[in-house]
Parts: C-alpha cells; sequence; structure tokens
C-alpha cells in the first residue's frame, strides 16, 4: 500500500508529462490528478490504521560502496503517515484545483500546451516530496530533498517568460545551496563518526555522539552539537528560517497554487520534519536546540513584522507562512516534537486553504496582487470569503480558552506556546514572549489582509471590480475540504499530539515503559519550578526532592536522590546501543511537555488575548478609520520603510553576497576565463599550431633527398643522445 | 630435430607454400581471370590461418636454434595482421576490380608480405628480423606502385623504396655493430651482454641504428617522412593494408627487438622510444591539420597513433607492451572502418579524396554517417568510445612506467589532434551546400564500417577480451 502511495505520484507524473502527446492534454491532467487521489486514499487508510509499530518496505538496495550500505526503502511509522496525508491530501487538491486555476493563464499565447507540464511537475514534486518523508536513511532523504528542490525551482520558474520568475527560481536554488551544504556536511559527519547513514543506527548512536568531540574549522566540537547544528542549517533552508528565508516571499512569482503546495504545505514544512525525524539525535545536543529555538523565535516575530506592511496579498501570507514555521521550529526546539508535527500538519491545512483562497480571488480579480486594489469583495465572491474567513480563524487561533474547543490553529500555535513556556530556559522565555507578540501580529495582518479584501470600498481598477467573478467549481471544493480540516484537525487530533503522556506515546508507538519513566519524573516535577531543564539530571533530581511534592503515580518519584540516579541510568542504558523505539524520542530528562501542560493560566490565555488585540487594532486602522495606517506610516517613516524593506536583508545580502560573487565572477570571466585561457588558447590554436603545420608542410617538400636528409639527422640526433646521455650510465 | 623445426613454423611454410602454388596456378591458367576467386580464396586462407594460430596454445616454443620464436606474443600479433591482411583483401576487391588494376599478383604478394610479417614478430635472431623485414618490405614496394600506369603511384613505389633501403642500410648498420660487441646474432646472447644496464658504446649506436630502421617501419618522426606520400601515392586499398598490418608486425618487432635482446638495458631504449613517441605524436596532430586529402589526413593519423602506441612501449614494462598490443589492435579495427569508408568515397564512380567534399554528407547517408562519426571519435580519443580506452591504457602504463611527462605531452598531442577528426565530423553535418558523394554501394565496405563502429561502441564493455590475451602476450615477451 506504501508503495502505491508513493510511486502513484511518479506514475502520473511520467504519463502527464511525457504521455500527454498520446492521450491528450485533458486526459492527461486527469491521469495526474486521479493518482494522487488514490494516493491520497491509501495514504488515509494508512493514517487511520496505522497502530504505531514501526515498518520498514524494502524497494531495492540502492549503494553499497565499502562500509556503506543504502537500500531504498519506506519507513513506515507516525510521522511518516502524518507527512504522507499531508502531502497526497494538499497535493491532489491542489491538482483538481489548478483545472480551474490554470485554465486559460495570460502568460501563454493561444494554443500553447502548458498545462501538462504543470501537472508533471506538481506530481514529480510529490513523489520526490514523498520519498523525502518515507526515507530510511539520510541519503534517501537528500535525494528527496533536493528532488523537491528541483521541483520547486521548476514551479517557481514556471512562468519563464517573466525575467522576475526566473530570478526567483535561480534564488530559491541558491539559496537552498547553502543550507543543503550544511545538510550534506552534516550527513557527512555522521557517516564519518557513526559509519552508517541509516536511520537505525545513527538513532542508536545519539548518547554515544553526544560523549563525543570532532575536530572540525580549527577546534573540537561536541558532536552530537555540531552535527544537530549542520542538519539545522539544511532544515534553515529548506524552512525558510532567518538568514536563509529570503527565496520564500520572491517565490511567490510561482502560480499560486504551487505556493499553496510547495510553500505553504509541504515543501517548507521539510525541515520541520527533518528536526522531528532525527528527534533521537537533537535530544543529546542541547547546544543545537538552543540555537533551533532562538532562530525559530526571531524568525516567528521577523517574518510577523514584515508581514504587517505588505501589500501583495501573496506576500503577506507568504510571510505569514514563514513566520509559522518559526512556530514549529521553537516546538521542535524545546523537544516537544509532537507540537511540532500537530502545527506542521493544521497549518499544511490552513495555510493552504488561504492561499488556494488568495488564488481565488486573483483570479476573480484577473491576476491583480495588490491589496490596495481590492475591497468590498465579500459579495462578489461569498464561497472564497467564507473559505477566507475560516482559514483566517484557523491561523489567528479564535477558540475558546481553557478548552481543547477552537479552530485548528487555536490548538497547535497554543501547544507550541505553552511548550516554550514550559522549557523553563532562557531561550525558552524568549520564544515565549516572541511568539505571543508574534501572535498578535499574525492575527493583525491576518484581519488587515481580510478587511481590505472583503471589506469597505471597492478600489482599483472599476472594470476589474465589475467583472469580479466567484470561481468555478473545481476550485471551490478544495477549499471546502481543506476548511473541514482547518475546523476540526485541531480539535480531532489534540489529545494525540498534545494529550497525555499514554495517548501521546500510544500514538507515536512509543513503548510504555518510557511513558512510565517520564511520567514518574514528570509527576515529580509537577508545577513549574523554573529549572533550566537542560541543567544535569542531578540538579533536576535535588530539586524535585526539595520541592518535595511528590504526586507519586508510579512511586519512582518519591524516592530519594540516589534512588532517582538509579532509575536514570536503568533508563538511560534502554537506549544505549539500540535505537530508540516510536516514531519521536524524547529524552526521559525531557519534561517539557509536562511543564507545558501544567503552565499558569495567564500563559494559556495569553495568546488568545494577542489574538483579541491584534483583531481590535486591525479592525480599527481598516473599518473604523482606514486614514489611520497612512498616518501612522507617515509618522514612522522610518520604521515603516524598515518593514517594507523586510528589514533591508535582500539589500543586505546584495551587498554582502551577490555584488561580490558578481565582481569576482566577472573578474574570472574577463580576466581568467577570457584573457588567460581563452586567450592562451586561442593563441596556441589561432598562432602556434598553424605554424608548426605549416612548417611541417614546407618540410614534407616531396624531394627523396629531403626526406632521406631527415632521417639522417634523425639517426644522428639519437646517436648523439646515446652517447651523451644514455652511455654515461 | 628438423622435422621439429618445421612443425614450429608450419603456418609459415604453409602461408609461403600456398602463395608459390597460387602464383604458378595463376600464371598457368587464366591470369587475372583468376583474380578475384584468388583474392577471396587467400583471405579465406588468412582467416583459417589466425584461427589456427589463435586456437593453437602451449609453451614458448624456439626452431631453428633460437633464431624463430613462438610465443604469445608472436601469436596475438599474428593472429591481428592476418585478420587485418583478410580485412583488407575483401575490401579492395571492387574498388581494384573497378579501376582495372585487380591483378593476381595481388593476393600473392600480400601474401608474401604477411608470411614476412609472421617472420618479424617471430624474429629471435637478427638474420631472421632482417629476412622476415625485407620479405615483407619487397612485397610492399610492388604492391605501392601497383598502378604502373599512374605516376603518383610509381613515384609512391620509388620513394618507399628508396628511402626503405637507406633504413635497411641503417638496420643492418646497427645489426653488424650489434654483433661486433655481443659476438652473437641471437637476441638471446645479446640480452647476456646487455645485462645490468651497463651497455658498451658501441652496443648502444647499435641499438640507436637499429631504432632508426626499425622506427622507419612503423614510420615514426623522424623517419616518417615517406608515410603521407606513399599514402596518397598508392591506391586506397593498398593504403589501407599499409595503415595495418605492417604496422602491428613492425611494432610487435620492435618489442621483441628492445625486449628480448635489450632487455637488460631499458633505461636507455626507453629514452629513444620516449623521443621517437613524443615527436610522433605531436607532428602526427599538428601537420595533420593542413591536410585536406583524407588519405594524407589518415597518414598524419598514423604517424601520432605510432607515437601513442611507442608510449607503450616507452615504459618497459610489461602493462607497456599490453597497452601497446591493445592499442594496436583498436587502431587496426579503427582504420578498417575508417579506409572502408575512404575506399568508398565517390563522386560519379570516381574517387574523391578531398575532405571538403564530405559537407552536408550525413543527409546523404545518415547512418554512413553516423558510423564515421564514432570512428572519428574514436580515433580522436573522445570517451565512451573504444579508442579513448587505448589511449587511457598506454597513458597509464607510462605513468605507471615514470613517464608521467610523456603521458601529459600525449593528452596535449591528442587534444591538438582532436582538431582534423572533428572537423571531418563537421564537415558531414555542417558544412557547406556541394555536390553529393554517392551513396557508399559495396555490402562488403558497409560490412566493414558498420562492424568498426559498432566495435568501437560495444567494445567498452569487455574490448571483446583482447585485453586478457594481450596481458597473457605481454607476459610472455617480458620475463
Amino acid at each position: 500500500m506504501a508503495n502505491i502511495v508513493l510511486f502513484a505520484p511518479l506514475i502520473g507524473a511520467i504519463l502527464c508529462g511525457f504521455g500527454w502527446k498520446i492521450i491528450g492534454e485533458t486526459a492527461a491532467q486527469w491521469v495526474a490528478t486521479g493518482l494522487l487521489f488514490v494516493s491520497a486514499f491509501f495514504s488515509w487508510i494508512i493514517f487511520l490504521t496505522f497502530d504505531g509499530t514501526l515498518a520498514q518496505i524494502h524497494i531495492l538496495d540502492w549503494i553499497q560502496s565499502g562500509s556503506l550500505d543504502t537500500a531504498w526503502a519506506i519507513r513506515l511509522d507516525r510521522l511518516t503517515a502524518i507527512m504522507l496525508i499531508v502531502i497526497t491530501t494538499v497535493s491532489s487538491l491542489v491538482h483538481l484545483y489548478s483545472f480551474g486555476y490554470m485554465d486559460h493563464d495570460p502568460q501563454w499565447k493561444e494554443g500553447e500546451v502548458y498545462k501538462p507540464r504543470f501537472f508533471a511537475y506538481l506530481s514529480f514534486f510529490t513523489f520526490a516530496m514523498l520519498m523525502l518523508v518515507t526515507a530510511d536513511n539520510l541519503v534517501q532523504m537528500f535525494f528527496g530533498w533536493e528532488g523537491v528542490g528541483v521541483a520547486s525551482y521548476l514551479l517557481i520558474g514556471f512562468y519563464y517568460r517573466k525575467p522576475s520568475a526566473n530570478a526567483a527560481a535561480i534564488k530559491a536554488f541558491v539559496v537552498n545551496r547553502v543550507g543543503d551544504f550544511g545538510f550534506a556536511l552534516g550527513i557527512f559527519a555522521l557517516f564519518f563518526l557513526v559509519d552508517s547513514i541509516n536511520f537505525d543506527d545513527v538513532f542508536a548512536a545519539g548518547p554515544a555522539l553526544a560523549e563525543t568531540n570532532l575536530h572540525f574549522l580549527w577546534r573540537d566540537w561536541n558532536a552530537a552539537n555540531l552535527i544537530g547544528f549542520l542538519l539545522f542549517i539544511g532544515a534553515m533552508g529548506k524552512s525558510a528560517q532567518l538568514f536563509l528565508h529570503t527565496w520564500l516571499p520572491d517565490a511567490m512569482e510561482g502560480p499560486t497554487p504551487v505556493s499553496a503546495l510547495i510553500h505553504a504545505a509541504t515543501m517548507v514544512t521539510a525541515g520541520v520534519f527533518l528536526v522531528c525525524r532525527m528527534s533521537p539525535l537533537f535530544e543529546y545536543a542541547p547546544g543545537a536546540q538552543t540555537f533551533i529555538i532562538y532562530i525559530g523565535a526571531s524568525t516567528a516575530f521577523f517574518a510577523a513584522t514584515v508581514g504587517l506592511v505588505q501589500n501583495d496579498i501573496k506576500r503577506v501570507i507568504a510571510y505569514s507562512t514563514c513566520s509559522q514555521l518559526g512556530y514549529m521550529f521553537v516546538a521542535a526546539g524545546v523537544g516537544v516534537y509532537s507540537a511540532a508535527m500537530f502545527h506542521l500538519f493544521t497549518h499544511a491545512f490552513f495555510k493552504a486553504m488561504l492561499f488556494l483562497g488568495a488564488g481565488s480571488v486573483i483570479h476573480a480579480m484577473h491576476h491583480e496582487q495588490d491589496m490596495r486594489n481590492y475591497g468590498g469583495l465579500r459579495t462578489k465572491i461569498p464561497y472564497t470569503y467564507w473559505a477566507m474567513m475560516i482559514g483566517t480563524l484557523a491561523i489567528t487561533g479564535v477558540g475558546i480558552p481553557l478548552t481543547h474547543i477552537g479552530f485548528a490553529g487555536f490548538l497547535s500555535k497554543d501547544a507550541i506556546i505553552e511548550s516554550a513556556f514550559g522549557a523553563e530556559s532562557a531561550a525558552g522565555s524568549y520564544a515565549f514572549w516572541m511568539l505571543v507578540v508574534a501572535a498578535a501580529m499574525t492575527s493583525f495582518y491576518s484581519w488587515r489582509l481580510m478587511f481590505l479584501t472583503f471589506f469597505g470600498k471597492p478600489r482599483g481598477d472599476k472594470h476589474t471590480h465589475d467583472h469580479a467573478h466567484e470561481s468555478p467549481m473545481v476550485m471551490l471544493v478544495p477549499l471546502g475540504v481543506l476548511s473541514l480540516g482547518a475546523i476540526f484537525a485541531g480539535m480531532i487530533w489534540f489529545g494525540s499530539f498534545f494529550g497525555t503522556h499514554e495517548q501521546v506515546n500510544r500514538f507515536f508507538g512509543i513503548p510504555e515503559h518510557h511513558a512510565e519513566a517520564s511520567q514518574g519524573h514528570g509527576a515529580a516535577h509537577g508545577d513549574d519550578h523554573g529549572s533550566d531543564h537542560e541543567d544535569a539530571h542531578g540538579d533536576d533530581h535535588a530539586k524535585a526532592e526539595g520541592e518535595a511534592h511528590a504526586v507519586a503515580k508510579e512511586g519512582a518519584a518519591d524516592h530519594g536522590d540516589a534512588q532517582g540516579e538509579g532509575d536514570h541510568a536503568a533508563a538511560a542504558g534502554l537506549h544505549h546501543g539500540q535505537a530508540p523505539v516510536g516514531a519521536i524520542f524524547m529524552a526521559p530528562d525531557n519534561h517539557v511537555m509536562d511543564n507545558a501542560h501544567h503552565a499558569p493560566k495567564w500563559v494559556k490565555v495569553s495568546p488568545f488575548i494577542a489574538m483579541v488585540l491584534g483583531l481590535a487594532l486591525a479592525y480599527l486602522f481598516y473599518i473604523v478609520n482606514p486614514r489611520l495606517p497612512k498616518r501612522l506610516a507617515t509618522a514612522q517613516e522610518p520604521l515603516y520603510k524598515f518593514l517594507l524593506n523586510k528589514w533591508y536583508f535582500d539589500q543586505a545580502y546584495d551587498f554582502l553576497f551577490v555584488r561580490p560573487a558578481k565582481a569576482l565572477g566577472r573578474f574570472f570571466w574577463k580576466k581568467g576565463d577570457g584573457a588567460t585561457i581563452d586567450g592562451a588558447i586561442n593563441g596556441l590554436a589561432m598562432g602556434i599550431v598553424p605554424f608548426f603545420t605549416r612548417l611541417a608542410g614546407r618540410a614534407q617538400s616531396g624531394y627523396l633527398f629531403h626526406y632521406a636528409f631527415a632521417m639522417v639527422i634523425g639517426i644522428v640526433i639519437l646517436v648523439s643522445w646515446m652517447a651523451i646521455g644514455g652511455g654515461a650510465n | 630435430m628438423i622435422s621439429a623445426d618445421i612443425a614450429i613454423v608450419l603456418p609459415e611454410v604453409f602461408l609461403a607454400v600456398y602463395a608459390m602454388a597460387a602464383l604458378l596456378y595463376a600464371v598457368y591458367t587464366t591470369k587475372d581471370k583468376a583474380a578475384p576467386a584468388l583474392l577471396w580464396a587467400t583471405a579465406a586462407v588468412f582467416a583459417a590461418v589466425a584461427i589456427w594460430i589463435g586456437l593453437s596454445g602451449g609453451p614458448v616454443q624456439t626452431a631453428f636454434g633460437g633464431a624463430f620464436v613462438d610465443d604469445g606474443f608472436a601469436r596475438f600479433s599474428k593472429v591481428v595482421i592476418l585478420l587485418s591482411a583478410s580485412a583488407v583483401l575483401l575490401m579492395s576487391e571492387g574498388y581494384l576490380a573497378k579501376r582495372d588494376l585487380l591483378r593476381f599478383e595481388y593476393p600473392v604478394l600480400i601474401v608474401l608480405a604477411v608470411v614476412g610479417m609472421m617472420m618479424m614478430v617471430s624474429a629471435g635472431d637478427l638474420m631472421a628480423l632482417y629476412m622476415g623485414l625485407e620479405l615483407q618490405s619487397l612485397a610492399l614496394y610492388v604492391v605501392a606502385s601497383l598502378r604502373r600506369d599512374s605516376v603518383k603511384s610509381t613515384e609512391a613505389g620509388l620513394k618507399y623504396f628508396v628511402l626503405g633501403a637507406l633504413s635497411s642500410g641503417l638496420l643492418l648498420y646497427g645489426a653488424s655493430l650489434t654483433y661486433g660487441f655481443a659476438g652473437t646474432t641471437l637476441f638471446s646472447g645479446i640480452v647476456q651482454t646487455a645485462q645490468g644496464g651497463q651497455l658498451p658504446l658501441g652496443l648502444l649506436f647499435g641499438l640507436a641504428f637499429i631504432a632508426a630502421g626499425l622506427a622507419f617501419k612503423v614510420s615514426a618522426v623522424p623517419f616518417h617522412m615517406w608515410t603521407p606520400d606513399v599514402y596518397e601515392g598508392s591506391p586506397t586499398p593498398v593504403t589501407a593494408f599499409f595503415a595495418t598490418a605492417p604496422k602491428v608486425a613492425a611494432m610487435g618487432l620492435f618489442a621483441r627487438v628492445v625486449h628480448d635482446a635489450f632487455g637488460g638495458a631499458v633505461g636507455d631504449w626507453s629514452q629513444i622510444i620516449a623521443l621517437l613517441s613524443v615527436a610522433s605524436m605531436f607532428l602526427g596532430a599538428i601537420a595533420a591539420i593542413g591536410q585536406t586529402n583524407i588519405k594524407r589526413l589518415m597518414a598524419y593519423s598514423s604517424i601520432a597513433h605510432m607515437g601513442f602506441a611507442l608510449m607503450g612501449l616507452a615504459s618497459g614494462t610489461e602493462a607497456g607492451v599490453q597497452a601497446m598490443l591493445i592499442y594496436m589492435a583498436i587502431y587496426v579495427t579503427m582504420n578498417i572502418g575508417t579506409f572502408a569508408f575512404i575506399i568508398g568515397m565517390e563522386k560519379d564512380g570516381r574517387p574523391v579524396r578531398d575532405i571538403r567534399a564530405l559537407s552536408l554528407y550525413s543527409k546523404t547517408d545518415p547512418t554512413g554517417a553516423l558510423a564515421l562519426l564514432v570512428l572519428m571519435f574514436s580515433l580522436a580519443g573522445v570517451p565512451p568510445m573504444v579508442g579513448f580506452f587505448g589511449k587511457l591504457s598506454v597513458l597509464a602504463a607510462a605513468v605507471d612506467g615514470g613517464l608521467a611527462w610523456l603521458a601529459v605531452a600525449g593528452v596535449i598531442a591528442s587534444v591538438i589532434g582532436a582538431f582534423y577528426y572533428l572537423r571531418i565530423v563537421y564537415f558531414m553535418y555542417f558544412g557547406e551546400e556541394t555536390e553529393a558523394l554517392d551513396k557508399n554501394g559495396s555490402p562488403i565496405l558497409w560490412i566493414f564500417l558498420m562492424g568498426s563502429a559498432a566495435a568501437m561502441v560495444f567494445g567498452v564493455f569487455n574490448l571483446f577480451g583482447v585485453d586478457t590475451a594481450a596481458a597473457l602476450a605481454a607476459e610472455t615477451l617480458v620475463r
């Protein structure tokens, strides 16, 4: 069944991309879409019937070279199952949606065939993404990783007649290379130290790596930290985290379905998936985890600030994606991987829907993307309006505080914010505050988008507004399906992702005795006692003993310090030499999730308050007094410019990297290649060689005595050579 | 004793007797009318003897007191010589018949030349060496001027003869010097004198002169001057023959002399051969650029290729001899295919030799053009054609033999040389519109062209086992 899920998109891509001339344009599109629906159908069956035990399905032996022994296999566990439904569901809906959206694209002239190519790229992307998430080793994952990179490049540059689309495609590719370089180095380092890149071996080596030092770049590093850091660099590139984020907004040059599928729901979450997948390693890399928290929180904040002032509807959502990815990384960084996956899961639904809704708006407005030219579209495109409304309610996190009832984003985002608080570290509190502020800004820019687009008076070209029309059924159905996900996904699966330990463990296939150990400790910790969880075990235990309010479900916690240590040793021993069981791994001393559950009420309510604040402010700015934003922008000119120019990241990179690289390239091109190499080769080829050719031609005079003379000269040379050089020895 | 000797040289004796019998038969019966049948019979006999020799294994045997050596090296060379001679004979028929050149002496002379070549590669004595060499050369002088009524053909024969005589003189002078210092003409005796790397100066001079004589036969620079003129002047099938079998024989003889007779002084002759090699590679590459006549071009091409083969020999190792043998086998295969094409180059029934006439040949005959493209790429040494692996093996042998500079020079020369091979491809595919050549009509030529091109492509898998055979052959020579 997993094989069908994996290969159906590939077959679809091949049939559609190469076979459309035979089976016809429309049939090719239906083949690709149909196969994806098959894939999605089986994915849901796998997900719903999955019992949590790991299955490895061998496909073929792949690379065998020296001690490198790599098979192409499907690693089917809970993480994979989650990703499977996310990818195939969104992808199949996007395929369907594209029937409407890509019809009569103004980028192409009459009679040009572009749709099968688009569908083939989409299907190929889906296959590569599935290969990434089903990987059983890092090389396989890297192939999928690069495959989605290629597909992303092709799709961003799909409108290849637009120079800006080509530039954006190249930018996405190049920035991702930076990240991939780190990822590749991480894989090399793992192979160097563990002598294997299969996940089972790598996971088993986690504790050992934590005690290994590796010499790299002039100094010794802790191996686990260094590898975690390098892998995270790769994740940063793919998931557009701060410093490597610049490509994501530009990637909006691609068609909107692409943005929904690749740059919102699936590919950009690959980095989060990578960190969760490598959780048995990151659990032993506290330094790398801290780094992830800082980067994730900063990204969430930074992207939200930029999102406040953007006018292009797709760019707003793009920065929103960037920001939400930051949330996920914070969750992964503090060690609550299930919360990261939870947000990934719900985000895929509501963000894909927001993009598809935006696409529907753009479609209705004849490819106008500037929100300043929208307004009052509520009545013109009611279905799209309601879909966007649900998406906005989901992303801003609307729900009933202190219960588990609300839109998908409410549950998953709050889970992350509570987890950040529960980390009880400096990084954790930094992340907590950043995320709460970002939540307020998320609410603001999301509502700003809604108000500017659907409320107020129509602005911009009157003709366009008069002809605004609701999108066809093929575009509305995906919106409907996704809105179901955006409403219910959070409430249905909250328990599995972020419920009690038993629920989460059962969901992710983590054996019960781990759970007991963790639960026991968690209970011992009880409420927040402000300790840094990255401290040594002993420290934790001392605190636990000192506080002495043992809830003592398992009895382990009310033993003395020594007893606690002993338990720990036993628990650690289980992991030594063998991979931890379960899709994600939380070290025995990782109690962040319990801390999060026991967070104070003000913590749990704060994101809701932030959301309401953002909403109120947006309402004030764009409904009550629409002149206010302009006044504020003039009053705070430098700040506004700073945000509008995205913190000048592009300009700084242009100055720091692009220009020097271009200058260097031009130098090597003009001086190195042009003058030196070409000059030398041309001189040789057009000056010296023909000279000798003429000389040889003249020597070949046709006269016998010349020939005989040449032979005599030859023998003279040989004999002299022998007499002088050879005879000496 | 004598019967044992005869048993060892039986293939040569058989061929010699066959040549006499064929001559007598043709003279006393239908003369030239018998020529086609005789030609086919001779080709068949060559193939049969090749199979006979190829299948006969056994240890190293010597006959006539060591003057004749029958070992794996000789057998390998003989098989290559016989097969290429057979192929060239078959390719000749149509061309010669059309121009009324198909005389019954032609196959007979070829047989005699081949017997001489077989003697050369089996020589174990300076006498045997000279006998084989002259038997071969005399037959070749005659076939070079096969077209008696053409000034160019007779000029070619005469030039070849005069210069050949000069080279024989050099060789004989070297042989007498060697005899004078070693006291024996047997290779096994000379090698004992030349033991330990301490050669008397006289013996060194002898070696230099012998090398000069042999270099003439393989047309290595600066003893190459006859090659373009003779290639151009001779009838094309004869040129094809010159370019293949005699080169193998001369190379084999060269290897035998330096290893069997001067095996103890590798350092000395290695320098000479390296010098010849580098000069040949560069002159072959550079001078060919100016040529528009495809036969002259192939003459320079063969000079350059001999340079590469000599590079393998210059390394002085067993791997070097193996690489040289592989290179020669590949070279012969490529040249048979290329000459099959050249023989078929006609416009309105008249032979055309200007490479510019090939313009847009790909439109007239796409398959033929593709085959020639493969052969040209292979000659230039472009991977993944087999020709590349030939070059690779000699380069590897040179590097392993401590002649890295020679290998570098070889690579540079092959880059320069690639120009004129690729220019032919350029003309065929992108040239200007001219009067089209006739389509290659002869099925035999077509088969050889296609077979050779296919071998260049499909040989990359295992070189058809030639490398293993060459390794065994090299093992018997270098001990």
